[in-house]
């Protein structure tokens, strides 16, 4: 039972970003960014390959730097030369793969073998005993957290969100949201890099399909997230990205452990918990349109 | 002030739906200068709007306010001096976000981007308290509620704050009060009234009604087939009634006023 607490607690500081990230562009700046899935595995492949060139700290601002580029590439083509939102994601993702690659100099995966990591290197400070890896990944996610909250309530934050929130208002009230959506997408997909960067660290290597499906499994932990604290402000929103992520990670790794069902299936269940929480709201109106129409028909006596 | 030279602009040009929404339309307005228009229902009220905010780019002609050439100037940054409150009182606020940090959006026009890191301050939520008393509407003590609890009055009121939290150089209203129930639209009206004359903003206003038209400010422009037919100011509109000016306009326009949304008294 701890051991399974301690991994869920690892990879869901570790994963926590991604859920965070996609706060900010898809509740934020309301924006779905495919971006992510390539994005991650470019803040994994920057990373580990920094890491195996023997500089594990330097990595990580290096991985959040490619994050940037990524986001900028998907905010330059969606508000610069129009490409629709979703389509801008889905085409740097696709142009990602590629670079990704080049990064891990053309092979499908690098590893470290005894090359350093921040988390080895934390390790032997001796601080948090076994807990080490929860505890570094937990500082790392939480200080990106209280920074990304501290920054929504500066006025450029307040530009982020009202251009999420209502763009007439933003385009009448002398706020550029060009420069807006391009910045909040450079600072998700910074964010989703820097959760790459770690769990590249964490698990020794970086693999170019190591992100497939990671944009849905972020969603399904913030929604899990925001079901148990709602959904009311910028703070809410953070810590519920973190509880989210972790209460997945404890539910992966209890299916991991008791193999309840096999590990795979937990994909599929996945997406259908993310596509039943986005629909929850049209289904519950069709259920209760459902519902009078019963109710009128058994008035009219028949 | 506010100079605006033969611009025209055509909708969808060269295909069926062209439509020239505004046709060589000149106006030059003084400042502190408080313009009605009135106009038929596609006459370009609200394009000749959008023409000075930067919606869009006008085919032909100039506009300068105060002597600076807006013509190609993008929408956001002729919003820093010019306000605008639109028919839909949704529009003008974000309803996620608190009262405060929407009047700490406007108050960003003041400070023209510089320090994008710095927070809302005691000195501002003071300045905003203070304004907001000014509403009569309590919406002081209710400053980290989202705006979105708000009702359609209070929100076009706060939209009108602000607009003109920052006096901008010109107001443009565009029916503002035209979707608020009769009582909370005469309270909005009384406010905007009160600011611009406080605060002697250059302002242009669409209404639909004649006699308002009439009333407020101190000249009436009516509008038809994007251009200007009628501009009336001075002892002559003083004297004008509503009847005349209808008279007026279908001299000017060749056509009676065809509004569906008119009220004459």
């Amino acid at each position: 039972m701890l051991y399974i607490l301690q991994t869920a607690l690892e990879l869901g500081f570790l994963y926590a970003l991604i859920p965070m990230a996609l706060f900010l562009s898809f509740r934020i700046l309301n924006i779905a960014d495919m971006t992510t899935d390539g994005c991650f595995v470019l803040g994994a492949a920057v990373s580990v390959t920094m890491a195996a060139s023997g500089h594990p700290f330097l990595a990580v601002p290096a991985a959040m730097f490619a994050g940037i580029c990524a986001g900028f590439v998907t905010a330059f083509l969606q508000t610069r030369l129009g490409v629709p939102s979703i389509l801008a994601g889905i085409v740097t993702n696709m142009g990602l793969y590629t670079i990704n690659l080049m990064v891990m100099d053309w092979s499908a995966n690098v590893s470290l073998l005894k090359d350093d990591t921040i988390f080895s290197l934390f390790r032997e400070t001796g601080i948090g005993g076994q807990w080490y890896e929860a505890l570094l990944a937990g500082f790392i996610t939480v200080l990106a957290g209280v920074l990304l909250v501290l920054f929504l309530g500066t006025r450029l934050g307040l530009s982020i969100r009202a251009t999420g929130d209502n763009i007439d208002m933003v385009r009448a009230s002398s706020i550029n949201p060009t420069f807006t959506i391009t910045v909040g997408l450079c600072i998700s997909n910074s964010l989703t890099a820097l959760s790459g960067a770690m769990v590249g660290q964490y698990q020794n290597t970086a693999d170019i399909n190591g992100g497939t499906g990671i944009v849905v499994i972020g969603l399904a932990c913030l929604i899990i997230g925001e079901t148990v604290l709602g959904r009311r402000s910028v703070l809410k929103g953070a810590v519920a990205a973190v509880v989210g992520s972790i209460i997945y990670r404890f539910i992966y790794a209890i299916v991991l452990y008791t193999k309840i069902m096999p590990v795979q299936g937990l994909r599929l269940a996945t997406a259908v918990i993310v596509a039943l929480a986005i629909a929850f709201p049209t289904i519950k109106n069709w259920a209760a349109f459902q519902k009078r129409k019963m109710a009128a028909r058994q008035k009219g006596g028949r | 002030m506010l100079d605006i030279r033969s611009i025209s602009k055509t909708f969808n040009p060269g295909t069926v739906n062209a439509k020239k929404a505004l046709s060589g339309l000149s106006l030059h307005l003084d400042a502190g200068d408080f313009v009605t228009i009135i106009g038929s229902n596609g006459a370009g009220k609200s394009t000749l709007f959008n023409a000075i905010a930067g919606v869009f780019y006008v085919d032909e002609g100039t506009i300068l306010l105060d002597g600076q050439n807006l013509t190609f100037l993008p929408e956001y940054q002729r919003s820093r001096m010019i306000g605008r409150l639109f028919q839909d009182p949704l529009k003008g606020t974000a309803p996620g976000m608190t009262i405060e940090e929407n009047l700490a959006l406007a108050y960003l026009r003041s400070t023209k981007g510089s320090a994008p890191f710095a927070r809302i301050s005691k000195r501002d939520k003071a300045l905003f308290r203070e304004r907001l008393s000014l509403l009569h509407m309590g919406l002081e003590d209710r400053m980290k509620q989202p705006v979105g609890l708000l009702s359609g009055g209070q929100r076009q009121a706060l939209t009108l704050l602000m607009a003109t939290l920052v006096p901008p150089r010109l107001l443009l209203l565009d029916e503002h009060t035209a979707a608020l129930d009769p009582a909370t639209a005469e309270k909005v009206l009384e406010l905007t009234k009160t600011i611009v004359a406080k605060q002697k903003i250059t302002c242009l206003m669409i209404t639909h009604n004649m006699k308002q038209a009439l009333e407020l400010g101190n000249r009436t422009l009516m509008m038809a087939d994007g251009n200007i037919v009628l501009d009336v100011g001075g002892e002559e509109r003083k004297n004008m009634s509503v009847e005349q000016l209808l008279r007026r306009f279908k001299e000017g326009a060749g056509h009676e006023l065809d509004n569906d949304r008119i009220l004459l008294s």
